[in-house]
């Protein structure tokens, strides 16, 4: 059986000056309990990895407009205009990094790796401070593994294991930020008691806790 | 037909059957609606479909790439980003269309940023000008009556070299090692009008009237 947490036990995780990871895609399959928690903690300085930076109203946004993020880690910003007022008064630090890129980072934190080879970006300014190898005569851009202190997963099944399923498209970065962090908290939008194994998206020692209903 | 119509339809010739491909945001979602009929497309959207299918009302926890509520066809599959961008980056998308701000005759895209002004970021279009068999770019021939269709990009890139094919309202253009090649005109313009709306440098040859459009 995993262990529940509840939200002021999940408070007591929040430290100014973490690096959490936040599954989602547009604030689709974004954990939004465990951000409410997140501002009730009113940490600060945070560093958010996301594939984007949510919508004022919605999502990491929330804390981007609460003034909790130090530094973004995306691959879009267009859907919340607080991020380019923050970024234009040098309030907010933006890395935007291509979401295929993004997403292999952070696969390879979580696989032990210490970057991967891409040719996405080439000849482009995310080119810029990275080395460039060549293998096979192609060249690829060296991108760093990425990982978190906490990751927070949304969009999940959960079974009493700790297995998880994900619900539609809310799949998307929520499988991989589960392999890369420190301590995995899971907000679930469905319980089942058990998951077929042939069914299991991520694997019940990836995650650490899931947040009482 | 509007020009967008005109730009979507005329794309939508180019989509083979059994091809598996990924639309992007604005003018290519309107791709999927001129499919001819019998001819089998799958769709992908890169926050984790293939097989996406239309818009709709209805509660779903499904969404597209722009985030809007939409559907999967039978036999479809939902996939997390990395097994999406496995499909991306290694060469699996049969056909990318995309929107930019500006395309070159080198077949240079730039669609991700405008520097001091616009910053939305590149979301997934890197990955997937980089990794699609055939990069398809849709985009209006002008803007404010300047050409978006340059010799040399002016704004930062989304990727060097990577455009095969441009498709305007006017015009559509192939990009070959030899330059940028002229292929159709619509009706309603000459070969002049394109000339003249364009920047970059276009090689004349068999140039054709624009095809799926009345």
């Amino acid at each position: 059986m995993k262990k529940f947490i509840k939200k002021n036990e999940f408070i007591n995780l929040l430290k100014d000056e973490m690096t959490i990871s936040v599954g989602g895609f547009l604030t689709n399959g974004t954990p939004e309990k465990l951000i409410d928690l997140v501002i009730e903690s009113k940490v600060k300085d945070l560093t958010i990895i996301c594939n984007d930076g949510g919508f004022e109203d919605k999502g990491v946004g929330r804390l981007i407009v609460n003034n909790q993020v130090k530094k973004l880690i995306a691959s879009h910003i267009g859907t919340n205009p607080y991020v380019g007022k923050l970024m234009q008064e040098s309030k907010i630090e933006v890395e935007l990094v291509p979401q295929g890129t993004l997403a292999e980072r952070i696969r390879a934190f979580g696989a032990g790796l210490g970057g991967i080879l891409t040719p996405t970006g080439l000849q482009t300014i995310v080119e810029n401070g990275k080395q460039v190898l060549e293998v096979k005569g192609r060249k690829y851009l060296l991108e760093e593994a990425l990982g978190a202190d906490l990751a927070l997963i949304g969009g999940a099944v959960a079974d009493d294991y700790g297995n998880l399923k994900y619900s539609q498209t809310m799949r998307n970065f929520n499988p991989v930020m589960a392999t890369a962090a420190e301590i995995v908290v899971v907000e679930a939008v469905k319980r089942v008691s058990e998951i077929d194994p042939e069914d299991v998206i991520t694997p019940f020692p990836f995650v650490d806790y899931i947040l009482e209903d | 037909m509007n020009e967008k119509e005109i730009i979507a339809s005329r794309i939508a010739l180019e989509l083979g059957d059994g091809d598996l491909v990924n639309l992007g945001i604005g003018i290519p979602t309107m791709v999927a609606d001129y499919i001819p009929e019998g001819k089998h497309v799958t769709f992908q959207a890169e926050n984790g479909i293939i097989g996406l299918g239309p818009l709709t009302e209805e509660e779903t926890n499904i969404v597209n790439a722009g985030g809007m509520k939409a559907t999967i066809k039978k036999g479809g599959a939902f996939i997390d980003t990395i097994t999406s961008f496995t499909f991306i980056r290694g060469g699996h998308i049969d056909v990318t269309v995309l929107g930019a701000l500006e395309v070159d005759q080198e077949g240079s895209i730039a669609s991700w940023i405008i520097p001091g002004k616009k910053v939305p970021g590149m979301g997934g279009a890197m990955d997937l000008v980089t990794g699609a068999k055939k990069v398809i770019i849709a985009l209006k021939h002008t803007n404010n009556g300047q050409s978006k269709v340059l010799k040399k990009c002016s704004l930062p890139l989304t990727a060097a070299n990577q455009a095969n094919l441009i498709v305007t309202e006017m015009a559509v253009m192939k990009v070959e090692k030899d330059g940028l090649h002229l292929m159709e005109v619509h009706p309603d313009y000459s070969i002049e009008d394109v000339i003249k709306a364009t920047e970059a440098d276009l090689i004349i040859n068999d140039v054709q009237k624009m095809k799926g459009v009345n």
